[in-house]
């Protein structure tokens, strides 16, 4: 058993607790267990907070990855937000040492102390370099054949490249890879890397912007003939998501496409209960998803 | 109206503005990958890859020449500089290596400096000032919690009261509540 201090953000445990639960009990059938970092706060926010002080948004950062490094384990997250935030603060934080002073000088007001000591990966990371497309495959006991999916990155998971060292940010593989080793088929559609329109306080200044952005979104799944979308992300979750009825009540849209996130997914392939993975706790029903699985 | 693009322009414009944005940004970038700011050349790469470009008035291209030339007051009072979603596309697509995206977050710190915090985004900072979350918990979702085996409240800050209040210390060390509490 590895652990990983799983960092949970906002969205993932006040909008979407499913994904908690589906990361943890997916997670754990591959031997990784997941402790909670408890009095972690938002990340804060890359996009929102970022933008209105970088200095304040990297302290908060260097606390919370404080908390995980008291605990002797690497970060995970189920959030392109956090995991920008967290990678970056610890990436910015290791490679220069006068910004660890200047942090430090900060956070001993409260008593702690950033030494860098840790890791940060994505929740998505652990499932392909530590757990393996071959292993999660030999796990699935129902297999999702016939399941079209349409993955969704969103953006911070992979950009900026140079910082996130995934190598190219433009035509990934990973999450496609995760869903065909759960025997379901990941459908090509028109501008894939698309970002969710959420990002970057979009959502909460111009909301409309943002929605017109993820109703493109929409359109091009549906296109595909997709019969879910999948994320990594659960503020790209909570924006395709909740995104629809938003859409469907403002703009007289008729948007419903199940919104599943990954561990959720795997979850069903792995024999669990929709119920139990928080799949009847979306804004958008996910039962049409569910009569199609086998 | 007469094209901004004279030369005349730069010489009226405010011509530390460029080493304004640089310093900004170098308080936690490299100051070499902010300086980066310099190397443009208008190419467009940026604007071209842009989805929110596509929809809305944002131009990316069109806030680095205001920035060049030193066009401080338009540059940083631009309502659609909050277009940006920070996808990074035109930062990883810059032939210039240019470090667009956090240059354009460099550049929204200036803005809030200068007054221009939008109030829905004022809101979301009060959230974190009580909470520690920007998006708090509320009873439907403790609810579904409870249901899936979760404990009812998070132990984020939401449970540990004493974390709360180190987070609101450090908000208020930094300044940020000052910052984005004042009253112009």
């Amino acid at each position: 058993m590895r652990d990983y201090a799983y960092f949970l953000g906002c969205i993932t445990p006040n909008r979407y607790p499913g994904i908690e639960v589906a990361t943890k009990r997916s997670l754990k059938e591959f031997e990784i267990n997941l402790l909670d970092v408890n009095g972690a706060s938002c990340c804060p926010a890359p996009g929102v907070f970022g933008s209105f002080d970088l200095w304040t948004w990297l302290v908060v950062a260097a606390r919370n990855i404080v908390i995980a490094e008291e605990m002797n384990a690497d970060i995970t997250t189920t959030c392109n937000g956090c995991y920008a935030t967290l990678q970056e603060a610890n990436y910015l934080l290791k490679n220069s040492a006068n910004l660890k002073n200047r942090v430090n000088e900060s956070l001993a007001k409260i008593g702690k102390q950033y030494r860098g000591s840790l890791e940060v990966k994505h929740v998505i990371e652990l499932l392909s370099d530590q757990v393996g497309f071959e292993r999660v495959e030999k796990n699935v006991k129902r297999p999702l054949r016939g399941i079209k999916a349409a993955a969704h990155y969103g953006c911070h998971f992979l950009k900026p490249s140079e910082t996130r060292m995934h190598g190219s940010a433009e035509r990934p593989t990973v999450l496609d890879n995760l869903v065909r080793s759960l025997g379901a088929e990941s459908v090509d559609y028109r501008d894939k890397g698309l970002c969710c329109g959420a990002g970057g306080g979009v959502r909460s200044a111009n909301l409309e912007v943002a929605l017109d952005m993820t109703a493109e979104k929409l359109d091009n799944m549906i296109e595909a003939g997709a019969d879910c979308l999948v994320t990594p992300c659960a503020f790209c979750h909570l924006q395709l998501d909740r995104g629809q009825v938003e859409l469907n009540e403002k703009y007289g849209r008729r948007y419903q496409m199940p919104v599943v996130f990954m561990t959720q997914l795997m979850g069903l392939a792995l024999g669990m209960d929709a119920r139990e993975l928080g799949l009847y706790d979306n804004a958008i029903p996910t039962e049409s998803l569910l009569k199609k699985i086998p | 109206m007469p094209s901004i693009l004279k030369r005349q322009t730069i010489r009226e414009g405010e011509k530390d503005f460029v080493n304004e944005v640089i310093e900004q940004g170098s308080k936690i970038f490299p100051k070499d990958d902010m300086a980066t700011l310099r190397a443009c050349i208008q190419c467009g790469t940026c604007t071209g890859s842009c989805p929110s470009g596509r929809r809305t008035a944002w131009r990316i291209r069109q806030i680095f020449l205001k920035t060049l030339t030193g066009q401080r007051k338009d540059a940083l009072a631009a309502e659609d500089l909050w277009n940006c979603t920070t996808c990074y596309t035109c930062q990883e697509r810059c032939p210039r290596k240019v470090k667009t995206t956090d240059i354009v977050r460099a550049l929204r710190n200036l803005s809030v400096r200068e007054g221009y915090l939008r109030q829905d985004h004022a809101k979301v900072c009060q959230l974190v000032f009580k909470h520690g979350h920007a998006v708090p918990i509320n009873d439907d979702v403790k609810a579904v919690r409870k249901r899936l085996g979760l404990s009812e409240v998070p132990p984020t800050v939401h449970q540990y009261l004493e974390a709360l209040k180190e987070v609101i210390d450090l908000l208020d060390a930094t300044g940020f509540r000052s910052l984005v509490e004042r009253k112009e």
